[in-house]
């Protein structure tokens, strides 16, 4: 089997900051991780490697920086990894992120399943799994949280939606984006970490790929951000203290009241 | 006239709340945009009834496609539907819940019909004189809200967070048009097969179409206590959520955590129990219309984002709340 994870390098959370001035993300000096979502993307993906024997291609589009994600990603077990890298392709929405995935994933080629992470924390949008499905024409099942059996043809998997979990069987090739629940990803190993130091990884480009020049990037981007505003962090909200019975009631009832009065009660 | 469309989500043939919190947000854009506001429904043996008041909550028409293939959502399937209808019809503007199946449906529709798709809106307004849709949803864990447009693509698409909005009231006196769509082959897509659904009927819940989550964490010491926040969510007819240590701890299942790897959720209230109110939680609630917190601790981080908070030990306090709302619930309980 030959599964094809793509992954996205995005800011530390813990550590995101914003530049009060222009409502910005500051990017500069922040550490970057292999989006946390992704990591159980590649667990599942190595999981079934395991299971079925094959190979799993892990897969990144961003600055040159990016290595540092697919390297962390084969020091964890992946077998091979592509870079997708190029100024062209720099703004780029869900859209044209897909688009310029989904090509990248049949330049790769040969493949029989594609995992990917439910959302990436800093787009935060969950759409370029589903997005990169439709490019491929691949069926596509989101917020798996079990495979209950794969076989050479077909895939039984178990989604989380909001009345339980949906079972859904698809053909292979298709495209599954996993949730927390489905795995505890490994750490990196030693060997791993040598493997991936050693590695050389391919760049694929506007100079190596077939692409359609109007779909990439800022200008192919179908949607603009037009404003970005802070919004308060602090609601400048009342809080009391309780520690003796009496302070509890008094706390508890300045609560009541406080909900009846915002119509809750 | 290019119509604003809202995609109504059904399940066994009953139409969810989200269907109307979304006609709620279409009605508004089609008002100013003087247009009409259609719903389209995909499902099986979806009553006649159910269709009616998709009309009496604020729709003109109702796109109606019936079939017993499509019963359950299968992306590949609804996507074809909606792609014919598009090319047919040629809405401006297409709203879709963020739920799975929205989530999943909309970008995969948003590639088969050439269009751009914002996702999690909280906000959605018509730009003056361009009549463009202005999209705003939160970004980056709900530290910025970012504003997007789609110039030069038709339709406009976005998925909307259920509960960022209220459905409008029931009008009887509504009047709509009901047009039912023919399926044909073509917009079937045999590949994907439903074989099944389960649910866990002790420990599930949907706690991003809750009015009211309250939420434990790590403060409440051991899954047996969460015993006490089953009770309290009761009486405020709320769902049980959870924090990622609660539930990694195995004190509470997947389904309800909520953060950063779970669940974002924007009800009407949230209580927080025992919660510190690191950032990857309050990612998940930060649209939350009210927010409660109770922890010990004066300096927890989710008292400065809380409306209210109470600095106490929660084995005192939740009783005592709990006292409360066992009188105004009539004693009963
Ligand atoms: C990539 C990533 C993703 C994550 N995703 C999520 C996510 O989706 N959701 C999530 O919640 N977390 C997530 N986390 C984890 C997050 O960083 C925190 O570890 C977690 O939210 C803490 O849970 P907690 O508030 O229950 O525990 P703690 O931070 O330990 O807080 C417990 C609180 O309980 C209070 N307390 C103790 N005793 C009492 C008492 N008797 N009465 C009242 N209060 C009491 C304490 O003062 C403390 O503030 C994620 C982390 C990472 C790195
Ligand atoms: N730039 C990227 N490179 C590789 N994979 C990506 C990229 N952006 C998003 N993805 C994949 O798509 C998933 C959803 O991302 P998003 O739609 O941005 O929330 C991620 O978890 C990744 O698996």
């Amino acid at each position: 089997m030959k599964i094809i994870v793509p992954i996205k390098q995005v800011p530390e959370t813990s550590n995101v900051k914003m530049d009060p001035e222009t409502g910005t993300v500051i990017r500069a000096g922040v550490e970057t991780v292999v989006n946390p979502l992704d990591l159980y993307a590649l667990e599942t993906a190595l999981v079934l490697k395991e299971r079925f024997g094959g190979t799993v291609t892990v897969l990144s589009m961003g600055p040159p920086q990016a290595v540092k994600a697919l390297k962390e990603a084969v020091a964890m077990g992946c077998d091979e990894a592509v870079l997708v890298s190029d100024r062209k392709f720099g703004g780029s929405d869900t859209w044209a992120t897909s688009y310029t995935l989904a090509q990248s994933i049949k330049k790769i080629g040969g493949y029989d399943l594609i995992i990917a992470g439910e959302r990436a924390t800093d787009g935060d949008t969950s759409q370029v799994g589903p997005g990169i499905a439709s490019w491929l024409d691949l069926p596509v099942a989101t917020y798996v949280a079990k495979i209950e059996s794969a076989e050479d043809k077909a895939i039984v998997v178990e989604r989380l939606v909001e009345d339980g979990y949906q079972i859904l069987s698809l053909p292979l090739p298709c495209l599954l984006t996993v949730v927390k629940e489905i795995a505890a990803p490994r750490l990196p190993t030693l060997d791993g970490k040598i493997r991936a130091r050693q590695m050389q990884i391919p760049v694929f480009s506007t100079e190596n790929m077939e692409l359609d020049a109007a779909a990439l990037g800022l200008k192919g981007s179908p949607t603009k951000v037009v404003k970005i505003d802070t919004p308060k962090v602090t609601r400048g909200g009342t809080v009391v203290k309780a520690g003796d019975d009496e302070s509890i009631v008094t706390a508890v009832n300045e609560l009541m009241t406080f909900l009846e009065a915002k119509g809750i009660l | 006239m290019s119509f604003v469309w809202t995609i109504a989500e059904q399940h066994n043939g009953k139409l969810r709340d989200v269907s109307f919190e979304l006609l709620a947000r279409g009605r508004k854009l089609a008002d100013k945009l003087d247009t009409k506001l259609a719903s389209v429904l995909i499902g099986d043996k979806v009553s006649e009834q159910s269709m009616q008041q998709l009309i009496q909550r604020g729709a003109d028409e109702v796109y109606s496609i019936q079939d017993p293939r499509l019963e359950n959502f299968i992306c590949e399937s609804y996507a074809k539907v909606l792609t014919t209808l598009i090319k047919t019809y040629k809405p401006s503007i297409v709203l879709a819940a963020a739920t799975s199946s929205g989530r999943t449906l909309m970008p995969y529709l948003a590639i088969k019909v050439n269009a751009g798709l914002t996702a999690d809106c909280t906000e959605l307004d018509i730009e003056e004189g361009t009549g463009n849709l202005l999209q705003t949803r939160p970004a980056i864990g709900g530290n910025i809200m970012a504003t997007i447009k789609t110039p030069d693509h038709r339709p406009q698409m976005a998925t909307v967070r259920p509960k960022s909005s209220r459905p409008l009231a029931e009008d009887k006196t509504r009047a709509g048009k009901i047009i039912a769509v023919p399926v044909t082959a073509d917009m079937l897509d045999g590949r994907v097969k439903v074989l099944g659904y389960r649910k866990d009927v002790t420990d599930f819940v949907n706690v991003e179409e809750a009015d009211i989550v309250i939420a434990g964490g790590k403060g409440l010491k051991k899954g047996d206590n969460f015993i006490i926040i089953r009770k309290l969510a009761d009486s405020f007819k709320g769902v049980v959520g959870a924090s990622r240590e609660a539930v990694d701890r195995g004190w509470i299942g997947y389904p309800h955590q909520i953060g950063l790897s779970g669940k974002t959720i924007s009800p009407k209230l949230y209580i927080g129990v025992g919660i510190s109110g690191s950032i990857q939680h309050l990612a998940g609630i930060k649209t939350s219309e009210i927010i409660v917190s109770i922890n010990s601790d004066p300096d927890a981080s989710l008292h400065k984002v809380a409306d209210f908070g109470i600095v106490g030990d929660a084995f005192q306090i939740l009783p005592e709340i709990q006292r409360r709302m066992d009188k105004r619930n009539g004693g009963a309980k």
